[in-house]
């Protein structure tokens, strides 16, 4: 049965029991991302520490991810384990580690995903197979990403 | 085509078996060897070999490009075009001069409001099809998005208003207010004749002699309807119909816009360009009479001859037999679906006025993965919202998980979706 490979134990378990769920402050900016084919939703905050001496950059430290979304146990769960990862890295090393993902879930399946780096991550390279649910698996991510870009121009600006 | 028998005249129910061997996809396997359940024909229908033949030999024997040219090869591809066009106008009860081809009904739908929008800046003759400020435009909530985003649109480019039939609780329209929703503001009503997710068949009847009484035009939204009963646009009355041509097992590529002739003739183009113009001058032209006005370009000539074989394959089989089958699927599947613990029909639960889609959902279990367990034993069902978004809203859900059935489907299909419903509430451990 394939359907193992795919809702790895893992999955399932942040799925139940989600991690750093609930949003929360303080926060430098939300995202909010829909996934037009099935209306699955995702809002997420991120808070960012500068780096001592400098202002928000790639430096800066991810002192925290909280979101609230509805959606199937992969976008659930992917976002889950996105929070255990990206919290306490600085923004260069999430932006890495969101490479790393997002390489491995266009894999088809066929990546070899370095478990030093993504962690619990790897767990979705069974997904990665299902080409229609990779965008599930990205969704939390891909607000990660928006969130930190607006918290850095911000400060841009 | 064959004299095979599809179960002999006037029987019911169909010989599916018979049917089956002429779509070759049915019999193979998906996901590590398990025999397909083909239940998503409500997003497209798989096609016969008849059509498939038909489309083949139109390109290997008569292929040119139709109403240019006047060589040999050109005339037989006119020939078979107008021909496909006067096979699907029989096929609803029209005249072939107000079947106009487009890419689907999608394009279909597109190609009214876009005339409209351009007589909005046009001369006061086509007053009947120019609507502004002060005008409204009367949708329902349980609109595909190609029924609803399309008048949004116009409603923008206009200044028209949009107003919308509310969906009760049972899924069908609440007509409650329809003397006050369609009034003497209203200029256009389009609606489903059958909806995609809840299956409704809603009555055309009353809103059309409502529409009548302020002289609104009727736009029907036929996608769901002429692929799975039989459909007379003499008997709906309604102004416009459209459909797609690979919900019915024709090719994709092609649908349907039937108007009434004297609402075609007087309205103006949405796409223009080759063959569709009367006259052209470098400061101005005119334009062809309908359906070529609608035409622009080389039209789909091998898709209007597959989707002409379509329409023979089923009148062969008799559009009255297939809804009856239909029936008998959809009721057995509101039975045996309706009665899994833990699973909820959205839509009408009796099979009353109700065609062959059937969305629920299961409780605890998103449609994503609901429809991951059933792929994975074989059950091709469609999750989502089903280009109905505003619907799940009012439903208050996020999404739905709809089996839909043709006349290829059988009993035993049934089973596999119940048998594959329960696998997926025992993986995520929500039923026993």
């Amino acid at each position: 049965m394939q359907l193992d490979a795919m809702y790895q134990e893992i999955i399932l378990d942040h799925y139940r029991n989600p991690h750093h769920k609930g949003l929360r402050d303080p926060h430098d900016a939300e995202a909010h991302h829909i996934n037009p084919t099935c209306g699955d939703e995702v809002t997420l905050r991120v808070a960012l520490t500068p780096a001592e001496g400098s202002a928000l950059d790639e430096k800066a430290v991810v002192s925290d991810v909280s979101y609230e979304g509805m959606g199937c146990s992969i976008s659930q769960a992917s976002t889950s384990v996105l929070t255990d990862l990206l919290i306490g890295q600085t923004v260069a090393e999430g932006m890495a580690t969101l490479d790393a993902f997002t390489e491995m879930m266009q894999s088809r399946g066929k990546g070899e995903p370095d478990e030093d780096v993504l962690e619990d991550a790897v767990a979705f390279v069974g997904v990665s197979k299902y080409p229609a649910r990779i965008k599930c698996a990205l969704l939390g991510w891909m607000a990660w990403k928006d969130a930190v870009s607006q918290s850095l121009e911000k400060e841009g600006a | 085509m064959t004299d095979r028998e599809f179960g002999g005249p006037g029987t019911v129910p169909l010989d599916t078996k018979a049917i089956r061997e002429d779509f070759t996809i049915l019999s193979r396997t998906v996901r590590d060897g398990r025999p397909m359940v083909y239940l998503d024909s409500g997003a497209t229908s798989q096609k016969p070999r008849q059509v498939l033949d038909a489309e083949r030999e139109f390109y290997e024997r008569h292929n040119a490009a139709v109403h240019r040219g006047a060589h040999q090869l050109a005339e037989e591809a006119t020939d078979a075009y107008e021909s496909a066009r006067e096979t699907i106008a029989r096929f609803i009860g029209a005249d072939a001069g107000e079947v106009v081809f487009t890419k689907n009904a999608t394009e279909a739908i597109n190609l009214v409001t876009y005339a409209m929008s351009n007589a909005a800046t046009a001369e006061e003759g086509l007053r009947r099809f120019q609507v502004g400020p002060g005008d409204e435009i009367v949708v329902t909530e349980m609109e595909h998005h190609a029924n609803l985003v399309p008048w949004q649109q116009l409603c923008q480019r206009t200044g028209a208003t949009l107003r919308w039939f509310p969906v009760t609780e049972q899924g069908r329209l609440d007509l409650s207010d329809l003397g006050g929703l369609v009034n003497e503001r209203t200029r256009v009503v389009a609606f489903a004749h059958q909806s995609n997710v809840l299956g409704t068949v809603n009555p055309v009847a009353p809103i059309v002699a409502r529409a009548r009484e302020v002289g609104a035009l009727v736009v029907l939204d036929a996608c769901q309807s002429v692929p799975h009963m039989p459909v007379d646009v003499t008997d709906l009355d309604v102004d416009f119909l459209a459909f797609s041509g690979h919900k019915m097992l024709g090719p994709n590529g092609i649908g349907v816009l039937w108007g009434r002739r004297e609402l075609l003739e007087a309205m103006p183009p949405f796409i223009s360009g080759g063959s569709m113009i009367g006259v052209v001058h470098m400061e101005h032209s005119t334009w062809a009479d309908p359906p070529q006005r609608f035409e622009a370009g080389v039209p789909m000539a091998p898709q209007a001859v597959g989707l002409a074989a379509a329409c023979d394959y089923l009148t062969e089989v008799g559009m009255d037999r297939v809804a009856a089958h239909e029936h008998e699927l959809v009721e057995y599947a509101l039975k045996r679906v309706g009665e899994l613990e833990g699973v909820r029909i959205v839509g009408p639960t009796e099979a009353v006025d109700r065609g062959g889609a059937v969305s629920f959902v299961v409780d605890d279990i998103h449609p994503h993965d609901v429809g991951q367990v059933l792929d994975d034993r074989g059950v091709e069902v469609r999750v989502g919202h089903h280009c109905a978004w505003p619907l799940h809203r009012k439903l208050g859900i996020v999404a739905t998980t709809r089996a839909s059935f043709y006349l290829y489907n059988t009993l035993e299909d049934v089973d596999a979706l119940v048998e594959a419903i329960r696998d997926a509430q025992k993986f995520f451990g929500t039923r026993p």
